[in-house]
């Protein structure tokens, strides 16, 4: 009677929420991303002290501010990988329609913080750069496009994908921000890599690239000069990439010692874009190696977990998430040591950055909840010895 | 929309055949299809993405690899901003005797990097109470000025006041070390060797560079990594150049002359023993370049080497002396003397008449401008410019000190008859007292060109001879009689044979045209001792006036000679020159005289 009357007690199916999440999640990689973050706290407490009694604020300001932003970006990260994958996809659509918004609004409501290059809406008590959180969402964007385009009867999935990269590399070019654009770009190249391309027309793109690196050594100088001047093998000491060199060879293996480094007083960008020659110059080789291996573990991780993903889309957003996160930090990395040439590129949870780093948890969620473990009918195969068999 | 066809559609027929919906067979075809894309596709991927670990794997080795390598490496530019250390290593000077002119100290330079300021306001007026004369207002707008992030504060400190600025705990104040150029005998040979200050500054040294004198002259030398052991030795006598200094400067004060300089040469080697120039000044403490007034009037000028004058009687010498040479003249030849002398609407007047005619001796020992005169309208315009070409009067004398570069004799536009004449004199051609010096060791040493040097080179010899060793020895005779008998009678300092010639120049007005009245530059030149010269002496005092008299007096007897004649009493022992009997002098003269016969 009961039962007619107030319906039955509600059963459970399956387990609760958060202990599935915890039990699916990649928990090493949100070890490493916590890891990081704290890192990057610590240099902070080094690099940013300047930065902030140049601006005429408390000396710790900006650490204050990092802390924030930074407990914002992991709570954002921890509720973005709870997320199903249907439900991020349904996000990361109406967000990077949003964020093309902004990123198309910013000729004109934008700002440049004197830096000559419009990426900022000024928010007041912070600023937003719609590229960072453009980022995550177009790599799933477009994967789902890509995984359409393999449906049987399916819409033009790549060509579509190919369309809506392009215009956010054109609008990411006019601010200009070259960076961004050839992260973007070659996202979606890895994502069209990993989603089946065909080899012979990545040799030809990769041909191509090549040719037009020579061309355009040959037929703009200025071009020309940028690159002799990266390949030379003497580094003026007055660039901030010689300032970096000689930061990375102070600190030897042990470092100079917390506090004892010069580096971030020289270096205009000693808190975002060469943090990792703070590190190395404080901490030495050591923290250096630590990092590295932080970021390569969650990337590595993040991608044998894919490997076993059978969903197309699945696979294709989490490729273009991972590779974004690994090259961002690969570039900022390599610049520091002379790998690559100068480019304003953070390093992600380490460098300082209130939206960036909101932006970078966003997507580091997105790639938690897709890497998440989920049955893939891998019994199934061994039943019926079908496909693959 | 496209559709594939699908196969097999025996299948689809044989259903149909049965009866059956053969959307279904449709749609499970469809479905297998799908399952094996997907699976090609998944294997694909799956090899795709280890390719993709095995390169972000690869790209994370590299850069450990390369930030191991780097962390390996020394690093090899200290200073931000420059790549090459700079040296503030400098080489001492020394007198002929070894004694140090000039040598460096270690001190310490103030600055203050802005950024690492607790409290700039304090800190600048702390250091306003330590350094009087640094303006306190001025340091704290720098200071705080958010676009400065480095201010010089000053370049010395003493340890004094270095203990002071660290008591004021001022974390931004630091200190770069110096090498300071210091002179330790203070304003003697302030002009020879002129001083120094610092050149490019970095915060951890900053070069030493010569600014003026012999350390401009021989900056690079003295800089020279390579020779920094090694001290440049002058040919100053430190001894000599001191007394020299004192007597000059005592001379100067008494006669109330403007300005004062001495010149000792060695005749025989052109070494130079003593350059004074008076006013000096603190080499230690250059003063700034005059921004007004006549440079030549500044303490920095050196009268001795940039002064160019009309020194006038003095050059008489040379006049009598290329007559002789010529074989025109003996030095008891009589020359006509009547004065006034007529030319065109010149006229050329003695100091006093001396009579219708002068023996050559006597033109040179009672200084008769008419007597010159009418040797130099002898001599003729032509043989005169170039005998005194060939001394060098023409252009100017080249020493070790930077000053002499643009220091250039004043020559007549047209070398007239007239020019002549009043050159023999020494007037219309300007010769600075150093060249003077030369000259006049060419007349004494045997004829002998002689190039003024201030370096030490021992075994450095004279030039080509340019007149014989006869009219040398007359030479020698005839001022050796203006000494004893003539105009620089002041001069007799017994048994040192002193000869030698005045010379009361009446000074140029400074606007053009004309000369001053009562406004003399008197110089006297002579050596010592006559019969074997071996040290030249040259001392010219500005507008000098002996008021002891009834009347002032501003000749050179009575100005420039007496003043010689104290140097030379005091140095010749010094010299190493022992008085002889006034016979053996005398004998040994005439033995020159007849042997050059």
């Amino acid at each position: 009677m009961t039962e007619m009357v107030y319906g039955t007690a509600p059963i459970r199916a399956g387990e609760p929420v958060l202990p599935r999440w915890w039990r699916t999640v990649d928990r090493w990689a949100i070890g490493c991303i916590v890891m990081l973050f704290g890192v990057g706290l610590l240099l902070g407490l080094a690099s940013s002290p300047p930065l902030a009694t140049r601006n005429g604020l408390d000396p710790f300001f900006y650490v204050q501010r990092q802390l924030f932003f930074g407990a914002l970006a992991i709570a954002a990260m921890l509720v973005t990988s709870m997320l199903s994958p249907d439900s991020i996809r349904r996000l990361a659509v109406f967000g990077f329609f949003l964020a093309l918004l902004a990123l198309a609004g910013l000729p004109f409501a934008g700002t440049d913080f004197g830096k000559g290059a419009v990426r900022w809406y000024s928010l007041g008590f912070a600023s937003v750069q719609p590229s960072e959180f453009l980022k995550p969402f177009l790599a799933v964007f477009a994967a789902w496009l890509l995984a359409a385009g393999h449906e049987v009867n399916g819409p033009p999935g790549r060509s579509l994908s190919l369309g809506f990269v392009l215009l956010v590399v054109g609008l990411l070019v006019i601010q200009p921000d070259f960076g961004q654009a050839a992260l973007v770009g070659f996202a979606w190249m890895i994502m069209y890599f990993v989603g089946g391309a065909p080899i012979l027309l990545l040799l030809v793109l990769g041909g191509m690239v090549v040719f037009g690196g020579v061309f355009f050594y040959n037929s703009s100088e200025h071009f020309a000069r940028r690159i002799d001047g990266f390949l030379a093998p003497e580094v003026d000491p007055r660039t901030q990439m010689g300032f970096a060199t000689n930061a990375i060879q102070e600190g030897g293996i042990f470092g100079v010692g917390v506090g004892e480094g010069q580096v971030k007083w020289s270096l205009p960008d000693a808190h975002t874009d060469f943090i990792i020659a703070v590190a190395a110059e404080e901490y030495g080789l050591v923290l250096v190696l630590l990092i590295i291996f932080l970021f390569a573990t969650i990337v590595l991780r993040s991608l044998f977990r894919l490997m076993r993903e059978r969903d197309i889309f699945i696979r294709l957003a989490g490729t273009g998430l991972v590779t974004m996160f690994a090259a961002q930090a690969m570039i900022n990395m390599g610049v520091a040591v002379r790998l690559l040439p100068s480019k304003g590129m953070t390093l992600p949870f380490v460098s300082y950055g209130g939206s960036s780093l909101v932006a970078a948890g966003i997507g580091i969620g997105i790639l938690l909840a897709l890497t998440r473990t989920r049955p893939q009918g891998e019994i199934g195969d061994i039943l019926t010895r079908r496909g693959r068999g | 929309m496209i559709r594939t066809p699908l196969r097999p559609l025996a299948r689809i027929l044989q259903a149909r055949q049965r009866g059956e919906n053969p959307d279904h067979i449709e749609r499970e075809n469809l479905r297998l299809r799908i399952e094996a894309m997907r699976d090609t596709a998944r294997a694909r991927a799956e090899s795709r993405l280890l390719v993709m670990a095995g390169v972000f794997l690869a790209g994370f080795v590299l850069i450990g690899a390369q930030m191991a390598l780097l962390a390996a490496t020394e690093p090899m530019a200290p200073t931000p901003g420059r790549t090459e250390a700079i040296s503030s290593e400098r080489a001492d000077i020394l007198d002929r005797n070894g004694r140090v002119l000039a040598t460096n100290l270690t001190t310490h330079a103030l600055y203050a990097e802005t950024r690492h300021m607790v409290d700039p306001v304090r800190a600048a007026r702390e250091l306003g109470a330590i350094f009087p004369d640094i303006d306190a207002a001025r340091l704290e707008r720098q200071f705080t000025d958010p676009n400065r992030r480095f201010v010089w504060v000053r370049a010395r400190l003493s340890p004094e006041q270095r203990q002071a600025v660290h008591d004021i705990g001022e974390p931004g104040l630091m200190f770069g070390q110096r090498k300071m150029r210091i002179y330790p005998n203070g304003t003697l040979a302030a002009h020879v060797l002129g001083g120094a200050s610092f050149g490019e500054q970095g915060v951890r040294a900053a070069e030493v560079i010569g600014v003026a004198g012999v350390e401009h002259h021989f900056d690079e030398r003295l800089r020279d990594p390579a020779l920094l052991d090694r001290p440049l030795q002058l040919s100053l006598d430190m001894t000599i150049q001191a007394v020299v200094t004192e007597v000059l400067s005592s001379g100067m004060r008494m006669l109330g002359a403007r300005g004062a300089s001495a010149v000792i040469m060695d005749p025989h080697s052109g070494e130079v023993i003593a350059l004074v120039s008076l006013p000096d000044f603190d080499p230690n403490n250059r003063p700034p370049p005059p921004t007004e007034g006549e440079p030549a009037d500044s303490v920095l000028f050196n009268r001795a080497v940039q002064g160019y004058y009309e020194l006038g009687s003095v050059m008489k010498s040379f006049t009598v002396a290329q007559a002789l040479d010529d074989g025109m003249l003996t030095p008891d030849t009589m020359v006509d003397t009547r004065s006034p002398m007529q030319v065109g609407r010149f006229r050329i007047s003695d100091f006093r008449n001396y009579g219708p005619q002068l023996s050559a001796t006597d033109v040179i020992v009672r200084s008769s401008n008419v007597g010159t005169a009418r040797l130099a309208q002898q001599i003729g315009p032509q043989s005169q410019r170039d005998f005194l070409d060939k001394l060098g009067f023409l252009s100017g004398v080249p020493v070790e000190l930077a000053e002499t570069l643009r220091a250039r004799p004043l020559l007549p536009g047209n070398w007239s008859e007239l020019s002549a004449m009043t050159i023999s004199y020494g007037h219309g051609l300007t010769t600075s007292p150093l060249q003077l010096a030369a000259g006049y060791s060419t007349l004494v040493n045997g004829g002998y060109l002689v190039t003024p040097t201030l370096e030490r080179q021992p075994g450095r010899g004279v030039g080509e001879q340019v007149i014989s060793e006869r009219t040398s020895a007359q030479m020698r005779y005839m001022l050796h009689q203006v000494v004893e008998r003539g105009t620089a009678s002041f001069a007799r300092i017994p048994g040192y044979a002193v000869g030698g010639k005045t010379g009361s120049a009446d000074k140029p007005k400074a606007s053009g045209g004309g000369y001053y009245e009562g406004k003399v530059l008197a110089t006297f030149v002579g050596a010592f001792p006559m019969d074997n010269p071996r040290y030249v002496i040259a001392v010219t005092l500005d507008e000098p006036e002996d008021t002891t008299g009834s009347e002032p007096r501003r000749t050179a007897g009575w100005t420039a000679v007496p003043v010689t004649g104290e140097i030379v009493r005091r140095i010749a022992p010094l010299l190493d020159l022992r008085p002889r009997p006034a016979s053996e002098i005398e004998q040994a003269m005439q033995n020159a005289l007849a042997a050059a016969r």
